[in-house]
């Protein structure tokens, strides 16, 4: 990632703001929950992202929580509004959970690199893993708009855990839904099913969003089929605003040469074939070698 | 109006006791998006060693209870492109700086220091703080800031590269038998000041797959749960130097600083400025925040100037 690259993340605008929860209700596996946040609402593109304080001002959860944004109202009834789409899987996304109408969360964003748009109206694929998908009817739309063919993949463990299947088939010409267990669509992994649609509408993008695993099998599928995988990770992020340096992971820079790149600047959407997959290991990232700067023997 | 200036020596007087702390807030470019960083005191950066490096593989972060964990490994640029990129940067802007080095040998200190005062853009900086919780090679890897010896070492390399002007600042470890003897022992080899505290080190442990949950195994905790170890450190070193066991220098106090009050907490127990750290990963503009409360809350107690606030706990 080039200094360049970085700089132009941070010139980006970005507000806090407290925001209003007007809407929450349960979808399948998780949690679909609508904010007013005028200053976010505004600024937003798809692939960014919002991070969220935990517990009110003297809440011991010190960490934000980071959710890619589903959809935006830049001028709804009650004001702009943002939308997200939550799993509860801890203290802290639990609390967030339990929100109800009228409560109020504080709000930092948008953050983060959205996703890059074609200049021509290329035909494109959209694969979303579970709650992954949250982003991708809202770039659908956007791409459809500059008459891009765009057809999207939503996979999942189990039906539960898939996200937005109608709304795919709304915004989309074409979707196909995979489950690991055959509750839903095709019985397998995304990856199955992503080398055929590529091929049949000769796809030049393919966008994912959803655990690095699959963001890896979709970046060797894309790569395999001639199409350019653009992903948006998601690692554990302290701040999310590129302060605190845990959300790191190695990805080649313009100049050829792999660095820990922060995540939440320099992401969180990446091309695929610049994350160095090779380093990452349950989804935990070492140091390769050959990255700038990487430890001497003896270690850090 | 409270005069909330503060001079920590160098002739630098700085507006306000208010500053960033190392490692928490970048170089800058990122909080600034937040709020005008120029309107600190002083913008303390990430430490800085001599080379670019990678950091650690992640995890790098875990949460605790009021506070968290890091493994980061020193991550940075190394101290040519510190100088060349974030240095000038932070001047353009009209930030007052205190760079934060580290080194592995008390001779890569004083190589980064050299450099630091050979650069371009060296007239921002009204301060260096010396992050003396490295490992030192020569000695297994045992860090400077738990050697009285090691430390002085270092502070005394660094004060030799750097104008008298410039005020150099020990950064010390709370991880300690006695914190008074690193103290004399810095403040002796020539440190104008102290900063407490660094990190306690601390491990947590994943009961899910029952192994560490840092990469680096241990790591850093910090957070308003520590902040009652960073009062008492302050304390204990204020004390040392009213009963003549150190020289008096002034005390950047550091360490859970979530509001004005825990400011004035720390300010009461001795310390002259105040560095805002892992708060800001909970609220962006913190240090700008707990400066408004800080100045309200000396304002609502009568005070005229903020350093007549210093150490007044001491006593009563």
């Amino acid at each position: 990632m080039t200094g360049q690259a970085t700089d132009r993340a941070l010139r980006g605008r970005v507000t806090q703001e407290v925001a209003e929860v007007i809407a929450t209700r349960r979808v399948g596996a998780y949690q679909h929950i609508t904010l007013v946040a005028p200053g976010v609402a505004e600024l937003a593109r798809p692939g960014q992202f919002i991070a969220l304080a935990v517990g009110g001002e003297s809440s011991g959860t010190l960490l934000r929580r980071s959710f890619s944004i589903h959809r935006v109202s830049p001028s709804g009834t009650y004001g702009g509004t943002v939308e997200i789409v939550v799993s509860a899987v801890g203290a802290g996304t639990r609390w967030i959970v339990d929100r109800v109408p009228h409560d109020t969360i504080d709000v930092v964003g948008p953050l983060g690199k959205a996703f890059p748009l074609p200049t021509e109206p290329v035909a494109c694929v959209l694969v979303g893993g579970g709650y992954g998908s949250a982003p991708l009817f809202w770039l659908a739309g956007e791409l459809r708009e500059r008459g891009c063919h765009v057809e999207m993949v939503l996979g999942a463990a189990s039906e539960d855990r898939l996200f937005g299947v109608v709304e795919a088939r709304r915004s989309c010409d074409g979707v196909t839904v995979t489950t690991d267990d055959g509750s839903a669509g095709h019985r397998g992994w995304v990856s199955d099913v992503l080398p055929d649609i590529i091929d049949r509408t000769n796809a030049g993008v393919v966008y994912g969003c959803g655990p690095m695993g699959m963001l890896e099998s979709i970046t060797r599928v894309a790569e395999a089929h001639g199409a350019v995988a653009q992903v948006a990770v998601e690692e554990s992020m302290a701040c999310g605003i590129g302060v605190c340096m845990t959300c790191v992971m190695p990805v080649v820079g313009s100049d050829g040469r792999t660095r820990m790149v922060r995540s939440c600047v320099e992401g969180p959407v990446f091309r695929g074939d610049r994350v160095r997959w090779d380093a990452f290991d349950g989804g935990h990232a070492r140091v390769p070698d050959d990255c700038v700067g990487a430890p001497k023997v003896g270690g850090h | 109006m409270v005069d909330l200036s503060v001079d920590l020596g160098g002739g630098h007087r700085l507006p306000n006791p208010l500053m960033t702390a190392s490692g928490c807030a970048a170089n800058g470019k990122e909080l600034h998006r937040f709020f005008d960083v120029s309107d600190l005191g002083a913008f303390v950066t990430k430490s800085v060693m001599a080379d670019p490096r990678s950091g650690r593989g992640t995890p790098r972060m875990a949460e605790t209870a009021s506070g968290m964990l890091n493994s980061i490994g020193l991550q940075g640029p190394g101290i040519e492109a510190f100088v060349d990129e974030d240095l000038p940067w932070l001047q353009s802007v009209g930030a007052r700086v205190m760079p934060s080095i580290a080194g592995s040998s008390s001779t890569e200190y004083a190589h980064v220091a050299a450099t630091l005062r050979a650069s371009r853009a060296f007239d921002a900086v009204v301060g260096v703080e010396v992050n003396i919780s490295c490992p030192n090679v020569a000695n297994r890897g045992l860090v400077f800031a738990c050697d009285p010896m090691a430390s002085a070492k270092v502070i005394a390399l660094v004060r030799e590269q750097l104008p008298r002007d410039i005020p150099v600042f020990a950064k010390l470890s709370p991880d300690v038998t006695d914190i008074t003897a690193i103290a004399a022992a810095c403040v002796k080899a020539g440190a104008e000041g102290l900063t407490m505290i660094n990190t306690l080190l601390g491990m947590v442990i994943d009961t899910d797959l029952m192994r560490p949950q840092l990469g680096g195994v241990t790591g850093g905790l910090s957070g308003p749960g520590i902040r009652p170890v960073a009062v008492r450190a302050i304390w204990q070193v204020r004390q040392a130097m009213f009963e003549g066991r150190i020289p008096t220098v002034p005390i950047i106090g550091v360490g859970g600083v979530r509001t004005g009050r825990d400011a004035l907490e720390m300010v009461a127990a001795g310390a002259s400025a105040i560095q805002v750290g892992t708060v800001v990963f909970n609220d962006p503009s913190a240090p700008v925040r707990v400066l408004r409360e800080l100045c309200e809350l000396l304002e609502a107690k009568g005070y005229d100037r903020f350093t007549d606030a210093v150490a007044v706990a001491h006593g009563r």
